[in-house]
């Protein structure tokens, strides 16, 4: 199993996405390419982005394992006070800031969802937010 | 349509990748919104957009996209021309709005990108 990790900051504009490039690159390295290494790329740097934008700051790991690729983003808080509303396209409690950087328009976990073959999101108020995402290797969602 | 005739359409003034100016585009897409960008887009596209912040670069990183063209006349920070050298990028600015410049080109024969989900959307209708 090959897995790496990365630490990402609450707010940090200037970083955010690095993550993820670093990530597509290293899966680019290992062969892996087509709609699945797009699917990932597009859900990392949203993941990323909302750590970014929303969480106290959190890590960012990828795991390749065997068939699936796991995409896990796990953060220190606040949390989601109601997951249904972040669910859905359009909603968004983005700031201003964000906004401007051309996000906080309520894509984000949609759009993770709808990139990953498996996905889970866990949030408690105080605490934190997970969420892994799972990518099937040769096939799944849009293959 | 190569990117020199898009340069031609929008009298636009290269940034930088002055010598990819032969590669071929097929198709364009045309937000601000970086999210909109990857929720909807599925080609190596073109990106006509306002916004001139880094994220537009991590954007075409992440969807391989190859020519962005910043519209209304703006030019990014000298730190992100760099930057968009080194991703091979081809880097436009046209002093037009975003709405001509989208107009001109599609005038010009270019179309827009297939988007990713139309398939979902047609179910959901």
């Amino acid at each position: 199993m090959i897995a790496e990790s990365f630490s990402v900051e609450k707010g940090d504009y200037l970083r955010a996405g690095e993550a993820s490039t670093k990530m597509k690159n290293m899966l680019k390295k290992l062969g892996i390419g087509g709609s699945v290494l797009r699917r990932i790329s597009v859900a990392a740097y949203e993941v990323e982005m909302n750590l970014v934008i929303h969480s106290f700051g959190g890590t960012l790991s990828i795991n390749v394992d065997g068939d699936y690729i796991w995409l896990i983003s796990e953060d220190i808080g606040p949390g989601i006070p109601n997951i249904e509303n972040a669910m859905r396209e359009g909603y968004s409690t983005a700031d201003e800031v964000a906004q401007g950087m051309g996000f906080g328009a309520g894509m984000g976990i949609p759009n993770m969802k709808r990139n990953a073959d498996i996905f889970n999101i866990e949030s408690e108020l105080n605490k934190g937010t997970k969420i892994s995402m799972g990518f099937l290797l040769g096939g799944g969602n849009g293959e | 349509m190569t990117i020199e005739k898009i340069v031609s359409i929008l009298d636009a003034r290269v940034l930088c990748g002055e010598d990819k100016l032969s590669l071929v585009v097929k198709s364009a897409c045309c937000s601000d919104l970086m999210s909109d960008v990857l929720a909807f887009v599925n080609e190596k596209t073109l990106l006509l957009t306002g916004l001139t912040n880094m994220h537009v670069l991590r954007t075409a990183e992440i969807l391989d996209l190859k020519c962005i063209i910043f519209a209304r006349g703006k030019v990014p920070s000298d730190e992100i021309i760099e930057r968009a050298k080194q991703m091979n990028l081809v880097v436009l600015t046209a002093n037009k709005t975003m709405f001509t410049c989208a107009g001109l080109l599609y005038e010009g024969g270019l179309r827009g990108a297939a988007m990713t989900w139309d398939e979902e959307k047609e179910e959901v209708k």
